[in-house]
């Protein structure tokens, strides 16, 4: 439903403006988001020598705390920024957002048989990562422009279109895991904006019948519209010992790892992950290192981290001063409950393998640059609620 | 403006429609669940079976690897090493750090093969087999690869990601082709060996002894592999730990009764025999000897041509190589050690233990003469002289100095009447049955009697019954019945006798035992190469027991007629030997020589020759045989006297023997 109007500015005095401004950001945002960082750089500066490369690990370490650096400078930024301006240049965005996309597909270099980044001198660029915070703003403003026929099949059809396409383009790249991302984001926005229950029913009945089809029909008839590693990773969890040494292998070794942590974890003796039995360990399968090295403790110490940052993301959504603020919020928080849920799921065996990051956590620049723009919308969002409850008087709650 | 009234407190005070309310609640609750099954999972993953995930994570860390033992070197009776190791720089290839699987390692393999001078299916081949066998361990794809391909790949490491180069221990024959047979070769225990009895605890990966002596007494050879307790992560490669290693322990030596320069130059002896006779046009394309204490059956010497180089053994051989090795058609078998192996008639060499069963069974006495004429005449059948020579009728003596067949063919006529007569004296005295010398295979032999035949036609009606075919090849005709003819042959070394010199040694070792013993007792040894296994690597030392397999009893009246003339046989004018054995000091080393020339259909005669020398402090009983080598006395006697000159220290004399007989 619409929010109630918002009364301009100019109308209401701003005598409470002084008290409430003096943090201008959220700060439980904020510690939950340099909590996880800390936690990252921790993890990967304890963890071993990548095994296949030689490179030790104050490599990571060092190179994640540059890029937590570099994301927190630009949450920053974002947060002064009024996100209201981005919905002018919706279009631009998911023009941008298209045409990256496409560019990794066309010019994007093969890394371990896939095409997720664009190389450039000093960084590689995943354009399907920044995609997830460009589709969230790019869709919140086209739920926003349709904000009178939400309830309508044609704005419900329109959004899952819109994300559907690159969707499929970030999939065919292959990178699995963001695709899905993109689908989460669109029907958590769906959810907020305030889609009717039938279509909400039938989106997720379309789901579970294309993925049957994808998984199990098609491949039957000999269509693929999957490549066969990622089936098989998708199906893998669901029969963990009956080929330990493929794709059951690494969520095998993955449990292994966080099992053998026990309540305070394994420290030096760590060697699932630093053995290089859990692969990834410093990317996707990192928190099997926190699992195992700082045992449960420290894995629900991240996690306890997670849900301050997913309970602030989905407060922000309801303190937001417009639809569109709430529905970015709605999209970020659908990225990291996804992202965590799947990571975290994977890790521990009882999701399949997709790729997904583990946001802050999970080693490489461009996630962590993309949650933390997120994150500074978030901040945004949050800024710009305060301001107008001032102004209206409101004296809003963290 | 007034003043503003300060707003008061709303619940809710945000900008909430309901609707949004529910539905950020049920997001939240669903988080909220989702946290929960996550807590809870992990509470199951670390505490409840925390412990269980430890053992799984210890027991992904440390790989047990073995360490080679080094194999215990071999040494003849002196303790000159006769095989031993040798540590080489072996092309090896870590699995885990090889390019990966598809194309990129395939080009590997087939750049390491053009190198390396193998087919890249074969090194891949070998990669998959050894992985399989032992995990973790960098697989040896060819251990002698020589200096120019060692330089080239440790100059171009980059080009060949995951090869090393790989100090390895490899067995050694510095002597290459000699006793080759007999003392076999060394590889890699395979599947097949790990589920018998002989390489029990054998680890997967572990060189053993595969034939002759290397397999017979691999248990003491092999030593046990150490045990390197490896941290590895999960590329398979080590990473740093204090693991505290088993040390392996060395295979003891195996000392062996072989006497090192006796053996090389009986070798040298049957070569120069074989080539002698090539150049008298016979073919000989193989013979073999055996030279043994015959006080208790320690071989001194023992070999067979065709020989081959074991050290090809200790390089992956190709099937190509190994069928020649193998021999099919009319190319010998160069890996048959004839020795012990072959199954020959022996033609005239069996005529003293004729004589022997004869003269005990009363079948003849020792001044009855017989064998008059060229040729006897039994029915329609004609058995006659080498070349139609006439001996006149000979009394016993005469007839095993001269080897008379006319003679010994009434002896077998007679004989025949009174049953297995001969047979049971041959088989009393060591033919027709295993020796239990300490190889892995020995020929069993055949003495043909009445019995026999009709197992023997019993068995191929049997088997063409059962496979319902026309012939097995056990017996052409199987409704033959022995006949007296079949004796006569025996009686000969001719017919169906089947033996090796091995045998022949022990039945004249007996004969010779029997009559240095004064009373007739005659041991029949058991023939060995081992001696004892060396206190080396902490075992105590060893002696290998081969007691005799019996003792006979001989009549020393008619022992000392049958040594007698075999002894003149060798020794007086006339004698088929004699003058082979021309110059050689009788007195002090009397030999008791008998040639043999056995005929086979369609071929040239098979030489023999069977020597006792009676040094009473080094007796010894030489046996020497050479396929198509034509008449005993030409190429089979000279070569036993070669052997004897280096046993007894004379200057050696190659003097092939006009004598025509059989």
């Amino acid at each position: 439903m619409p929010l109630s109007p918002i009364t301009p500015a100019e109308q209401t005095p701003a005598p409470a403006a002084p008290r409430t401004l003096r943090l201008p950001f959220d700060p439980l945002l904020l510690l939950a988001v340099i909590g996880l960082g800390i936690c990252s750089v921790i993890t990967l500066g304890a963890g071993p020598a990548d095994p296949s490369s030689g490179t030790p690990p104050s490599y990571y370490s060092s190179r994640q705390t540059v890029y937590l650096a570099v994301g927190l400078v630009m949450m920053g930024v974002l947060s002064r920024i009024d996100y209201g301006v981005l919905r002018r240049y919706r279009n631009g965005i998911y023009a941008l957002l298209m045409f990256s996309i496409l560019a990794v597909l066309g010019l994007g270099s093969a890394a371990r048989g896939s095409q997720r980044a664009i190389n450039f001198p000093l960084f590689s660029f995943q354009a399907s990562e920044l995609g997830k915070v460009l589709l969230t703003v790019a869709l919140s403003a086209l739920v926003v422009d349709r904000a009178r026929e939400l309830r309508a099949r044609d704005t419900t059809i329109r959004v899952m279109i819109a994300a559907l396409v690159p969707a499929l383009f970030v999939i065919a790249q292959p990178d699995l895991g963001s695709g899905m991302v993109y689908m989460a984001i669109a029907y958590m926005l769906l959810f907020v904006a305030g889609t009717s229950w039938r279509h909400l029913v039938a989106l997720a009945a379309l789901v579970s019948v294309s993925a049957a089809f994808v998984l199990v029909a098609a491949p039957a008839a000999g269509v693929h519209v999957l490549k066969p590693y990622q089936v098989q990773r998708l199906t893998a969890f669901l029969h963990p010992s009956s080929n330990p040494q493929k794709e059951g292998y690494q969520q095998q070794e993955s449990k292994i790892a966080i099992g053998s942590g026990q309540k305070t974890g394994r420290g030096l003796n760590s060697n699932q992950t630093s053995g290089g039995f859990v692969p990834e360990s410093h990317t996707d399968f990192i928190f099997a290192a926190v699992g195992e090295r700082y045992g449960f403790v420290g894995a629900g110490i991240v996690l306890l981290l997670y849900a301050l940052l997913i309970s602030r993301a989905l407060r922000v959504l309801v303190m937001a001063k417009d639809l569109f603020g709430s529905l970015i919020a709605a999209g970020v928080a659908a990225m990291l409950m996804f992202q965590v849920f799947v990571n975290v799921g994977m890790t521990i065996g009882i999701m399949p393998i997709t790729g997904v990051t583990l946001p802050l956590m999970s080693y490489g620049g461009s996630s962590v640059i993309t949650t933390m723009l997120a994150v500074g919308l978030l901040q945004s969002i949050y800024v710009q609620a305060r301001a107008t409850a001032a102004l209206k008087g409101r004296v809003p709650r963290f | 403006m007034s003043s503003i009234e300060p707003v008061k407190r709303r619940t809710p005070n945000l900008p909430v429609s309901p609707g949004l309310a529910m539905r950020v609640t049920i997001v939240g609750m669903v988080a909220l669940a989702l946290f929960s099954v996550i807590f809870f999972r992990l509470w199951y993953l670390q505490v409840l079976s925390g412990e269980q995930y430890v053992q799984q994570a210890n027991a992904n860390r440390v790989r047990d690897l073995p360490i080679p033992a080094p194999r215990g070197e071999i040494l003849d009776r002196e303790g000159q090493a006769i095989v031993t190791s040798k540590t080489t720089n072996a092309v090896q290839v870590i699995p885990s750090a090889l390019p990966p699987a598809g194309a990129p390692r395939k080009a590997l393999y087939r750049k390491l093969g053009r190198l390396l001078g193998m087919s890249a299916p074969h090194i891949q081949a070998i990669v998959i087999r050894e992985r399989s066998a032992v995990p973790y361990a960098p697989v040896t794809i060819k251990t002698d690869a020589g200096k120019g391909v060692l330089t080239v790949l440790a100059e171009r490491q980059n080009e060949y990601p995951g090869v090393v180069q790989q100090p390895v221990s490899i067995r050694s024959y510095p002597y290459g082709e000699m006793a080759a047979q007999v003392i076999g070769h060394v590889d890699e225990v395979n599947e097949d060996e790990l589920k018998t009895k002989a390489f029990r605890g054998v680890t997967a990966g572990t060189v053993v002894g595969q034939e002759g002596l290397e397999y017979y007494y691999d248990r003491y050879l092999r030593g046990k592999p150490g045990v390197e307790r490896v941290e590895v992560n999960a590329e398979g490669l080590p990473v740093p730990a204090n693991l505290p290693p088993t040390q392996p322990a060395g295979g003891r030596s195996l000392k062996l009764t072989l006497d090192l320069g006796l053996q090389k130059e009986a070798e040298k002896a049957l070569l120069e025999g074989m080539e002698r006779a090539r150049a008298g046009g016979k073919p000989a394309p193989a013979g073999a000897f055996v030279a043994m204490d015959p006080r208790n059956g320690q071989i001194l010497a023992i070999g067979s041509q065709p020989g081959f180089d074991p050290n090809k053994f200790a390089k992956p051989l190709t099937h190509a190589e190994f069928n020649r090795l193998e021999g099919s058609g009319s190319a010998p078998g160069k890996l048959t050690d004839r020795a012990v192996n072959g199954a020959y008639p022996t033609g005239s060499t069996f005529k003293p233990i004729t004589a022997m069963a004869a003269l005990e069974g009363g079948v003849i006495t020792p001044g009855e003469g017989l064998g008059a004429g060229t040729c006897i005449h039994v029915g329609a059948q004609e058995f006659c002289n080498s070349g139609h020579a006439d001996f006149g009728s000979v009394g016993l003596v005469e007839a095993l100095k001269v080897s008379s067949d006319t003679y010994f063919f009434e002896v077998g006529e007679r004989a025949n009447a009174d049953g297995s007569v001969i047979q049971r004296k041959a088989e009393e005295l060591g033919i027709g049955k295993p020796t239990g010398i300490d190889l892995p295979s020995e020929f069993t032999g055949v003495v043909p009697d009445k019995r026999w035949r009709e197992k023997e036609n019993k068995l191929e009606l049997a088997c063409e019954k059962q496979r319902h075919v026309s012939n097995c090849g056990i017996v052409e005709e199987p409704t033959g019945v022995w006949t007296v003819g079949d004796n006569m042959h025996l009686a000969v070394g001719q017919g169906e006798l089947l033996t090796d010199p091995l045998q022949m040694a022990v039945a004249y070792s007996t004969l010779a035992n029997a009559y240095s013993s004064g009373d007739g007792t005659g041991t029949v040894v058991t023939p060995h190469l081992g001696m004892e296994i060396d206190e080396s690597s902490g075992g105590e030392l060893q002696s290998l027991s081969y007691p005799p397999a019996r003792h006979v009893h001989l009549d020393p009246t008619d022992l000392s007629l049958v040594m007698q003339g075999i002894h003149e046989a060798a020794s007086q004018p006339g004698g088929t030997s004699a003058e082979v054995w021309a110059g050689w000091n009788q007195t002090a080393h009397p030999v008791f020589g008998k040639t043999g020339t056995a005929q086979h259909a369609g071929r040239e005669d098979q030489s023999w020759y069977m020597a006792y020398v009676g040094d009473p402090n080094h007796p010894i009983v030489i046996a020497v045989t050479v396929e198509e080598g034509g008449f005993g006395a030409e190429t089979a006697a000279p070569i036993a006297r070669l052997i004897a000159s280096k046993w007894y220290g004379v200057k050696g004399k190659f003097i092939a023997g006009s004598s025509k007989t059989l």
